[in-house]
């Protein structure tokens, strides 16, 4: 595991434990170092002063070159356990006397060096000069000691530095891990709150607050957010009911809308019902005494024709006419009320074909009549195909009857394409109308032309628009008096 | 001529005149038994507690629908339910032209339906007609014999 993911206080407490530890270690190192440089300097002025004690106690011995003599004062040496060896020499250079007395060949070198105090080779070795009066040299003492007292000594100093580097980094390990709750403690409990809001959306939790710190000022941060988030939620919740409520209140609306909208269906349906029933005794209940009005005039025209004279035949023919007429008017309304409630059949349906079916009719019915047809092919469209005709069958047919009086009687069914619709077109070169009464075209029972100049009931347009709005489309028309008419119309 | 009688089931007693007068104006002689009613109708046709059933079926029917008490197209249901009727020329002649009510007569077996013109003229032409082809023309199916 990287240090990076060390809790906190294992991270806290091995920093201080490094530091501490730096620190003693150096500390230690210095002293350590000191105690030795000073011990060995120490040493070697001991060995020095102890040289020259002894050379002075020589001077005797070897001016009268008292070999025994020498031995004994050297042989106290031996109370010093670190003395290896010593040797007088005279002023000739030879060896008077040695410690230890016998045996110390090798130890004791053939002759003396030069003055002076040195560590050789793990040893500390001098020569001391040993003179009389202040400057009659008589010899040389050498002397030689072990350094053992010092490596001793440096061993003693590492011992207890190392002792005491343990001891005190047992107190600096208890004193941080006993302290560092001091700044872990805080940021523990920081850190423990924020795990237990995230983890138990609990936005009552608070984390607690040690002191005036950063980390206090980061707990009092985070003790905002947390109010604030409180507060958030608690909006939320309220714009939650609010919502809740209105969304109750829209369908309770939109239930009562939906509620009206069913009855008027059910009115609507009544209605139509009703219609149906109207439209269904209308054809039998009204015609049956024009039937009557018309026959029994035909009756007295036929058996009383010689009593009448011109003007009571005359009468009884208007008599018929007029009859005749309210029985065709019947008959055009009750085709405007069945297109209104016919269902709709919404198919393909092929405008040319059944466009050229009427002109067929018409032509069959009335051979004698020569009027141009000019029906383009291949006009399909959607729709109930009944009604379609009815529409066609209509506007043909008024075409056909509005170029009565023309020489070259023509009429056209096309259609052009106008920003994306498709418009049907059924012109003709007939009578035309004038524009200024265009909006009276397709109103029921609305004519432009007395019935002396065109027949017609004036229902067939409002048919037509009924027809074409039940379709989502739209009808218009242009014209000129003698100019013909222009009829588009879009589904 | 066919001697065979038309039974003419129609409740306007103008139109009655109006029919009789037509057909007499093209020389149709034939004997016409009018019924008011389809009740009427039903009596004639298949005898009631007063008298008897006929011993002879009409020529042809002349059949009105809307009539008072039972409708046309009940008699005409009637008419094809008895096995002695069940093949009797109906002719439906009626002021209505609506869909439903060609539909229904023809499934209900009726042989032909006409539309009653307002027209006299025209009435007296489609009554000349209807005479001519159903008393002269058309072979009715035998009357099953027997009571």
């Amino acid at each position: 595991m990287s240090i990076r993911d060390w809790p906190i206080k294992r991270k806290l407490t091995a920093i201080l434990l490094l530091i501490s530890g730096l620190v003693l270690l150096l500390t230690s190192a210095a002293f350590v170092t000191y105690e030795v440089v000073t011990f060995r300097q120490t040493t070697l002025i001991h060995l020095a002063t102890r040289s020259q004690i002894l050379a002075a106690n020589s001077t005797a011995a070897l001016a009268f070159a008292n070999e025994a003599d020498a031995t004994e004062i050297l042989d106290a040496l031996k109370y010093d356990p670190h003395m290896v060896a010593a040797a007088l020499y005279g002023q000739d250079g030879r060896v008077l006397a040695t410690y230890p007395a016998a045996g110390a060949a090798d130890l004791i070198p053939p002759a003396p060096q030069p003055d002076g105090y040195r560590f050789e080779g793990g040893r500390l070795v001098g020569f001391t000069p040993v003179a009389q009066g202040g400057n009659q040299r008589l010899g040389t003492l050498y002397i030689m000691s072990d350094t053992k007292a010092v490596s001793d000594t440096l061993r003693l100093s590492a011992i207890i530095a190392i002792v005491v580097l343990a001891i005190a980094m047992l107190a600096a390990y208890a004193l941080a891990a006993a302290l560092q709750g001091q700044i872990s403690e805080p940021i523990l409990a920081l850190a423990n709150t924020a795990t237990a809001v995230a983890t138990q959306q609990d936005y009552f939790a608070r984390a607690p607050k040690f002191g005036e710190d950063e980390l206090g000022q980061l707990a009092d941060a985070f003790n905002q957010m947390l109010g604030r988030l409180e507060e958030q939620k608690k909006e939320l919740q309220q714009h939650a009911t609010r919502l809740e409520q209105r969304v109750a209140e829209r369908t309770e609306e939109l239930e009562h809308r939906n509620e009206a909208l069913r009855r008027n269906a059910a009115e609507l349906l009544a209605a139509n019902t009703e219609l149906d029933a109207f439209a269904y005794s209308v054809s039998h209940d009204l015609r049956a005494p024009l039937r009557s009005i018309d026959g029994f005039s035909q009756v007295v025209l036929e058996d009383y024709a010689g009593q009448l004279g011109d003007a009571g035949r005359d009468a009884l023919q208007r008599v018929r006419a007029a009859s005749q007429r309210m029985a065709t008017l019947i008959d055009d309304l009750l085709k405007l009320a069945r297109v209104t409630r016919a269902e709709m059949r919404t198919e393909r349906v092929d405008l040319s074909g059944i466009a050229r079916e009427i002109v067929l009719d018409i032509q069959r019915a009335t051979p004698d009549r020569e009027v141009d047809f000019a029906i383009a092919p291949d006009l399909e469209a959607q729709g109930d195909t009944r009604l379609l005709r009815v529409v066609l069958d209509n506007l043909l047919r008024n075409g056909w009857k509005y170029t009565g009086k023309q020489p070259k009687p023509r009429v056209e069914f096309t259609a052009v394409d106008d920003n994306g619709d498709r418009v049907f077109v059924i012109k003709d070169n007939g009578a035309g109308f004038d524009m200024r009464y265009a909006d009276k075209l397709f109103g029921v029972f609305q004519r432009l032309h007395s019935a002396a100049e065109f027949e017609g009931t004036g229902v067939g347009l409002a048919t037509v628009r009924r027809i074409i709005t039940r379709h989502g489309g739209r009808i218009w028309a242009e014209g000129a008096v003698d100019q013909g008419a222009t009829f588009f119309f879009t589904l | 001529m066919n001697p065979g009688k038309i039974l003419l089931v129609e409740d306007n007693p103008d139109d009655v005149t109006l029919t009789l007068r037509a057909l007499k104006s093209h020389n149709i002689t034939n004997e016409v038994i009018v019924a008011q009613d389809g009740v009427q109708a039903i009596g004639l046709l298949f005898g009631s507690k007063d008298r008897p059933a006929p011993a002879e079926l009409p020529a042809v029917v002349l059949l009105d629908l809307k009539l008072p008490k039972i409708n046309g197209m009940e008699v005409l249901q009637r008419i094809r339910a008895d096995e002695r009727t069940r093949l009797l020329p109906v002719v439906i002649l009626t002021s209505s032209d609506e869909e439903r009510d060609v539909i229904d007569g023809y499934s209900l077996g009726a042989n032909s339906y006409v539309r009653k013109p307002v027209d006299f003229v025209e009435f007296t032409k489609a009554a000349q007609q209807l005479g001519l082809y159903w008393l002269l023309m058309n072979r009715a199916a035998p009357s099953p014999r027997g009571p």
